[in-house]
C-alpha cells in the first residue's frame, strides 16, 4: 500500500522519527527550563541574563545549529543527537521565560500562606507554585511544541531522516505528492502534539474548568 | 576541527568576488528586507485595521498560530515546482522563494500589528476621542505610537524566520549566506559548513540587535519602562 508514491510502511516509519525527534527534546527541555526559570525569579540578578541568554539561542537559525552542533559536540553530522539537542535548546530558549512568568503569576497569599504551613521553598515550589502555573506553562509548552514539529523537518537537509525526508526525496524526484503528503502529515503531527498537551492540561488545572459546568 | 573553520573565515580569497562571503551577505540581507518590506506593506495596515475596528481577529489569532505549524520547507518545495515551469532564467529561484519568505512573514507582523492595537489602554483611547480626535488622528497619534513594542517585535520574529528562511532556500538555488551551508555540504567541506552558519547565526544575532536598537530610538520613553 502506498500514498501519492510513497510506501505507507515509510510514511508511518518517518512519522515515529519525527515523534521521537520532536517530542523528546520537548520533555528535556521542559525539565531544564524550570529550574532555570525558577533561577531567574528567585535570583533577581539572573533574570535578565537567563532570558537574554536564552533569548539569544532562539535567534539562531535551524539549519545553522543543526550544522554547527556536530563541531561543538564532537559528533558526525548525520546523527540525530544533533537534532535533539538543537531542539532541546530551542524548546529551553522558548520556556524558561514562561516558566519565570508562569511562577510569578502565582498570587503572592498563596505563596505566604505555604510558607506558613511550613513548606520548605522546594516543596512548596512542586506542590503549590508549579501546579498554579500550569495555564502559562502549558501556554508556552503548546508555542514550543508547534513550532518544534516543523523546525524539525529541516533537518532533512543534513540527512537526518523524519517526515521532512518526504520534502527532500518529493523535490529530487519533482514530484509533488510526497511533498504534499509531507505538509500534510506534518501539520496534522502538531495539531495531535497541540490537542495532548491542552489534554493534559485539562487534567491538570480541574479548578479551570470546574465552575463553568456549574 | 575548529582551526578548519577558522583558517575558512580568516581566508581573504573566501570574503571576495562574486561568490564570496561579502556578496552573499549582501544578497541576504537585500532578499530579507525586501521579503520584510513586502509582507509589511501587506500586513501592517491589514492588522491596523483589525487592531483599531476589532473585526476579523479570530482570523488573525488563528493564522498567526496555524501558520507556525506550516513547515517552510516543504511550503519553499512547493512553491518552487509549482513556478519553476512559469519562470526562466534567475527569476526561476528568485521568485518562488521571495513569495515563500513573505507568506511566512506575513502572520507574525499581523499578529504584533494587531495585538498591539488591540491593547492599547482603553482610557487612552477615550480620551482621545474626548480630546476631539478623529478615527484617523486616534490612530495615527495614540494607537500606533502606544503599540510600537509590539509591533517591533512581531517584525523581529518575522525577521528570524525570514533570514532562517533565506539560508534554506539556498537549497533551490537561491542566493545569500545559505549557499555556503549547502554547496559546503555537497562537497563534503566541513570547513566551509560551520564557516557559513557561523556567519548566518551572527547575521541573525546582529539584525536583531540592530532593530532592538531601532526599537530603543522610535519607542516613547514612557512606554518602554514600563515593559
Amino acid at each position: 500500500m502506498s500514498v501519492w508514491g510513497v510506501p505507507l510502511g515509510e510514511v508511518w516509519s518517518l512519522t515515529l522519527d519525527h515523534i521521537y525527534l520532536a517530542g523528546l527534546p520537548l520533555l528535556i527541555g521542559l525539565l531544564l527550563a524550570i529550574p532555570l526559570g525558577w533561577a531567574a525569579l528567585t535570583r533577581r540578578w539572573l533574570y535578565g541574563p537567563l532570558i537574554a541568554g536564552t533569548g539569544l539561542l532562539y535567534t539562531i537559525p535551524s539549519l545553522a545549529l543543526f550544522i554547527l552542533l556536530p563541531g561543538i559536540l564532537g559528533t558526525q553530522i548525520l546523527d540525530p543527537v544533533n537534532v535533539l539537542v538543537a531542539m532541546t535548546l530551542y524548546t529551553v530558549a522558548l520556556l524558561t521565560r514562561t516558566v519565570a512568568d508562569g511562577l510569578s503569576s502565582v498570587p503572592n497569599h498563596v505563596r505566604q500562606a505555604a510558607t506558613a504551613m511550613g513548606y520548605s521553598p522546594l516543596r512548596r515550589l512542586v506542590a503549590v507554585e508549579l501546579p498554579l502555573a500550569v495555564p502559562v506553562i502549558s501556554a508556552g509548552l503548546r508555542v514550543a511544541a508547534v513550532s518544534n514539529v516543523s523546525i524539525v523537518s529541516v533537518a532533512a537537509l543534513v540527512g537526518v531522516s523524519q517526515l521532512g525526508t518526504l520534502f527532500t526525496d518529493g523535490f529530487n524526484r519533482n514530484a509533488m505528492g510526497p511533498i504534499v503528503l509531507g505538509v500534510i502529515a506534518s501539520v496534522t503531527l502538531a495539531v495531535l502534539f497541540d490537542v495532548l498537551i491542552l489534554g493534559v492540561t485539562k487534567v491538570l488545572t480541574p479548578w479551570q474548568t470546574a465552575g463553568r459546568s456549574a | 576541527m575548529i582551526s578548519l573553520v577558522g583558517e575558512w573565515l580568516t581566508d581573504p580569497a573566501n570574503w571576495s568576488g562574486a561568490r564570496g562571503i561579502w556578496a552573499q551577505l549582501v544578497t541576504h540581507l537585500q532578499l530579507s528586507f525586501l521579503a520584510l518590506f513586502l509582507a509589511a506593506l501587506i500586513a501592517v495596515p491589514l492588522g491596523l485595521y483589525i487592531g483599531h475596528t476589532g473585526r476579523g481577529r479570530v482570523v488573525v489569532v488563528n493564522l498567526a498560530g496555524g501558520f507556525r505549524a506550516v513547515p517552510s520547507l516543504g511550503v519553499l518545495f512547493i512553491a518552487v515546482l509549482l513556478l519553476l515551469p512559469r519562470l526562466s532564467g534567475e527569476a526561476a529561484f528568485v521568485v518562488p522563494s521571495v513569495i515563500v519568505l513573505v507568506v511566512l512573514a506575513i502572520p507574525p507582523v499581523l499578529s504584533g500589528v494587531y495585538a498591539g492595537v488591540q491593547q492599547v489602554d482603553p482610557a487612552a483611547r477615550d480620551a482621545a476621542r474626548g480630546m476631539g480626535m478623529t478615527g484617523g488622528q486616534v490612530l495615527t497619534q495614540v494607537e500606533i505610537p502606544c503599540a510600537l513594542p509590539l509591533i517591533f517585535s512581531g517584525l523581529r520574529s518575522a525577521m528570524l524566520q525570514i533570514i532562517a528562511t533565506a539560508t534554506i532556500a539556498a537549497v533551490v538555488g537561491l542566493g545569500g549566506l545559505g549557499r555556503f551551508l549547502i554547496d559546503g555540504q555537497a562537497t563534503r567541506d566541513y570547513a566551509e559548513m560551520a564557516g557559513g552558519a557561523l556567519l548566518v547565526a551572527g547575521l541573525a544575532l546582529t539584525v536583531d540587535f540592530v532593530f532592538g536598537l531601532a526599537q530603543r530610538l522610535v519607542v516613547s520613553p514612557g512606554l518602554a519602562r514600563a515593559e
